[in-house]
C-alpha cells in the first residue's frame, strides 16, 4: 500500500511509539521463562555436550536475549583448553 | 438449567472491571436473563457501591462458603431490574478465606439456577485472581488503550489459558475509555492496534465518558437509565455475550471508505 500517512505526517503521533514498544515487550513477556527453568536447562545442556567434548563450565554463558523482534536463547560454551577435547573422535 | 460463568478481569487495577461487571450484568438482565453478579474481590469489595446496593448487605460470599447460609439467602435482589442479583464479597476477611475448590463449587451451584454468573475479579494475578477464574467458562479482559494495561492484559490472557483452562476462543476483550479525538490524532492506540497486539476478539468498545463517574457517584449503572452512546456500547457488548452478531460502528463506509483505505487514510 502506498504510504500517504507518512507523507502527510499523519503517522507521527505517540501511538506509533506505544505500539512498537508494546510489540517488543509482549514478544519478550510471552517467551520469558523462570530462572529456575533456565538453570535446569543449562544443567541438562552441559550434561549432553560434556558427553562429546570437554567444556569450560566456569566461563559458560547462558541467557535469554531480546534481539529486534525475536527473543533468542544465547549460549556461549567455551571448550576446555589443553585437552584432547573431541571425545570418541 | 446450566448457565454460563463469565469472569471480568484485567491484571491491572483501575481499568474499569467493576463498572464493566455492573453494566454488563444490568444489560443482560434487561434482556430477560437471570444474572448473579459475584464480587470476588474479597477484602476490597466495591461492586455493591457501584450498583448502589451497599445498604442492603446482610450476608457475603465467605458466609456462604463457610456454610453459614445458603447462597440463595445471601443474594441481594436488585429492585430496579428483574432478574439481577448481587453476591457481595466479604470486606473484613482476606483472600485466603476462600479456596479455588470452594469457589468452583459455589459457581457450579449458582449456574444450576441462573443464566449468567458474572465474576468481578480482583486486580493482580495472585490467589484472588486464581479463585476468580477457576469456575469461569468465559473471560472478558478489560483493557484501556495504554501500554501498561495492554501489557498486563496480555499476561492475563496467557494465565487464563494456562491456569484457568479457559480456551483462547472463550476469551475476549472489552476496550474501555477510548478517546476517539486522541485516536484520530494518532496519540492513542486504536481498537485495531490492541486487537493486533493481543490477538483476541473484541467484545465491546466503551468510549471515555464522564457520565460513568456521575453514575458511580449515584450508584446507578449507566445502562439502567441511559439512552446515550455509552449505554448502547454496553448493551452491544452484552448482546455479543448472548452470541449475537452486532456490527461495530463503521467510521467510513462505501466508496469513500475504499478510497481512504487504499491511501492508508482510514482503517
Amino acid at each position: 500500500m502506498f504510504d500517504f500517512r507518512r507523507i502527510f505526517g499523519l503517522d507521527s503521533g505517540s501511538k506509533k511509539t506505544a505500539k512498537e514498544r508494546l510489540r517488543l515487550v509482549l514478544i519478550h513477556d510471552r517467551t520469558t521463562i523462570s530462572q529456575e527453568t533456565l538453570e535446569d536447562m543449562k544443567r541438562d545442556l552441559i550434561a549432553v555436550i560434556s558427553k562429546y567434548i570437554d567444556i569450560d563450565v566456569s566461563d559458560l554463558e547462558f541467557r535469554m536475549e531480546a534481539q529486534d523482534e525475536k527473543v533468542a536463547l544465547v549460549a556461549n560454551i567455551p571448550i576446555a583448553e589443553n585437552k584432547e577435547v573431541i571425545k570418541g573422535a | 438449567m446450566s448457565g454460563k460463568a463469565v469472569v471480568i478481569t484485567s491484571g491491572k487495577g483501575g481499568v474499569g472491571k467493576t463498572t464493566t461487571t455492573a453494566n454488563l450484568g444490568v444489560a443482560l438482565a434487561l434482556e430477560g436473563k437471570s444474572v448473579v453478579l459475584l464480587d470476588a474481590d474479597i477484602g476490597l469489595r466495591n461492586l455493591d457501591v457501584v450498583l448502589g446496593l451497599e445498604n442492603r448487605i446482610v450476608y457475603d460470599i465467605v458466609n456462604v462458603i463457610d456454610g453459614m447460609v445458603d447462597f440463595r439467602k445471601a443474594l441481594i435482589k436488585d429492585k430496579r431490574v428483574e432478574g439481577l442479583y448481587l453476591l457481595p464479597a466479604a470486606q473484613t476477611r482476606d483472600k485466603d478465606a476462600v479456596s479455588p475448590e470452594q469457589m468452583r463449587k459455589l459457581i457450579e451451584d449458582i449456574k444450576a439456577e441462573f443464566d449468567y454468573v458474572l465474576i468481578d475479579c480482583p486486580a493482580g494475578i495472585e490467589q484472588g485472581f486464581l479463585n476468580a477464574i477457576v469456575g469461569a467458562d468465559e473471560a472478558v479482559v478489560v483493557v484501556t488503550p495504554e501500554v501498561s494495561s495492554v501489557r498486563d492484559a496480555d499476561r492475563v490472557v496467557g494465565l487464563l489459558d494456562k491456569k484457568g483452562e479457559i480456551p483462547m476462543e472463550n476469551i475476549s476483550m472489552l476496550v474501555n475509555r477510548i478517546r476517539m479525538d486522541m485516536v484520530r490524532k494518532k496519540e492513542m492506540l486504536d481498537v485495531s492496534d490492541i486487537e493486533e497486539l493481543l490477538r483476541i476478539k473484541v467484545l465491546g468498545v466503551i468510549p471515555d465518558d464522564e457520565s460513568v463517574i456521575v453514575s458511580t457517584n449515584k450508584g446507578e449503572p449507566v445502562v439502567l437509565n441511559g439512552k446515550n452512546h455509552l449505554a448502547q456500547a454496553y448493551r452491544d457488548a452484552a448482546g455479543r455475550i448472548l452470541g449475537r452478531e452486532i456490527p461495530f460502528e463503521e467510521k467510513h463506509q462505501g466508496f469513500v471508505g475504499t478510497v481512504l483505505r487504499f491511501f492508508g487514510l482510514a482503517e
